[in-house]
């Protein structure tokens, strides 16, 4: 396991700081942490913030009442968890107040597993999932590990086997 | 604003890349559930699934164009109005021979969908920035196959090498560039098929040549997907593919 240690700096991908710029800059910062809330269906510790699925959220106003547009990119092209997502933004958005809201795909730039900070990469770690850059095994550490499928239970994951404690795990894989 | 006829020609081309990668993962998918291991059921339906996604992305495109739904693209058409090539309508075959095709349009959509990405049409590029990470992916798993399938047992190459023997007729259309593809060319919207065959031949020979597998010397080759002229099999795939919107039209999960 390769931990992050303190005396690094992290590199980060220009389409990762483009994302934080715009988070950062924007007017409506509590939408932004409204959707915090939302997390890939199917790895929940994740946001679609932290996953670089959500890009942008926008609002504009017509005659008083606030239209919201929620841009997100897929992680994989077929991936059925994006339609979830849109879903889950929608509703997360109406339960605060948001009644008129677009959810807007975008494919450029093309997601990258680069895109997943270090702490994300701990969280994925904590949850039982070896993170992209790393085929150590999440439950006791040891880099002695065995590819069993370069596919697993999601379009995201591959299947490895510890075999200092023989115990199967996801890994996300790294595109 | 915008050329009428470009926007025609794109649309016809985001057609045949939709149609070949929503014919192919129909394909795949017909391994679910029974492929010969639980790993490879669920390989052949992850790569099944991204062909589905990326049908879906150049049919939600030619469809903007067409004034049509992804949905009404394939599931209201006759097999003369599919535009896919006819090697991914070919049945699935044995493993050894669905392993083979995805290993020769994967070596090919590795160079092609490169080249896609530098499109100057922006959609068609981001689509393709998208598929070549996913092709780079399965190109992995099914040039390892090869490996495998062709250096295992007698029977695993016997059969490799028959399935190379039945597709290799279909490949030539791959390359085949006509009029409309060389007009997009042209414009630095599509991809040069014919400069991509060289560097393709000599990859997969290499590849199949280190497995103990030859390229044959046929004398036959097959083409017409592209104009709507498609072998028996499509009309049977699509009986079963379209038959839920056929039976209930409009019916949604």
């Amino acid at each position: 396991m390769i931990p992050a240690a303190s005396n690094c700096i992290e590199l980060m991908p220009q389409a990762r700081f483009e994302m934080n710029q715009r988070r950062a800059q924007s007017k409506v910062a509590h939408l932004w942490d409204l959707l915090d809330a939302v997390t890939d269906p199917e790895i929940p510790v994740m946001s679609i913030w932290e996953l670089g699925v959500l890009q942008d959220v926008c609002v504009t106003h017509n005659q008083g009442s606030p239209a919201v547009t929620v841009v997100i990119t897929p992680t994989y092209s077929g991936c059925p968890a994006l339609s979830v997502m849109s879903q889950d933004i929608t509703s997360a958005l109406a339960k605060a107040g948001y009644e008129n809201v677009r959810v807007e795909i975008r494919l450029a730039p093309a997601w990258t597993t680069d895109w997943l900070t270090g702490a994300t990469k701990n969280k994925l770690r904590s949850y039982g999932i070896a993170p992209p850059d790393s085929t150590a095994c999440p439950q006791c550490g040891s880099e002695c590990t065995k590819l069993i499928s370069e596919f697993a239970s999601t379009a995201c994951k591959s299947l490895y086997r510890c075999l200092a404690c023989q115990e199967p795990f996801d890994h996300f894989k790294s595109i | 604003m915008g050329d009428k006829k470009l926007d025609d020609q794109i649309a016809e081309y985001a057609l045949r890349l939709g149609d070949d990668a929503l014919v192919f993962g129909q394909r795949l998918c017909e391994w679910c559930a029974d492929a010969p291991t639980l790993e490879e059921d669920i390989a052949i339906s992850n790569v099944g699934l991204d062909y589905l996604g990326r049908a879906r992305m150049a049919l939600q495109y030619a469809g903007k164009t067409l004034g049509r739904t992804e949905d009404e693209l394939a599931f209201l058409r006759d097999s003369g109005e599919f535009r896919n090539l006819l090697l991914v309508e070919l049945p699935r075959g044995d493993f050894a021979f669905s392993m083979v095709r995805q290993y020769l349009l994967d070596e090919f959509e590795l160079l092609f969908f490169t080249q896609l990405c530098g499109s100057k049409d922006d959609t068609l590029g981001a689509i393709a920035a998208k598929t070549v990470k996913e092709v780079r992916y399965h190109q992995r798993r099914s040039a390892n196959w090869m490996q495998r399938l062709g250096l295992g047992t007698q029977e695993s190459q016997a059969r490799t090498q028959a399935a190379i023997d039945q597709l290799w007729g279909y490949m030539p259309e791959l390359f085949e560039m006509d009029e409309l593809e060389t007009s997009l060319l042209q414009a630095g919207i599509a991809v040069d098929r014919l400069e991509l065959h060289s560097k393709w031949l000599n990859t997969v020979t290499a590849q199949l040549a280190s497995a103990n597998l030859q390229i044959p010397q046929i004398d036959w080759q097959v083409v017409g997907g592209r104009k709507g002229v498609h072998t028996e099999h499509l009309g049977h795939m699509l009986g079963e593919m379209q038959f839920l919107q056929r039976a209930y039209p409009g019916l949604q999960w």
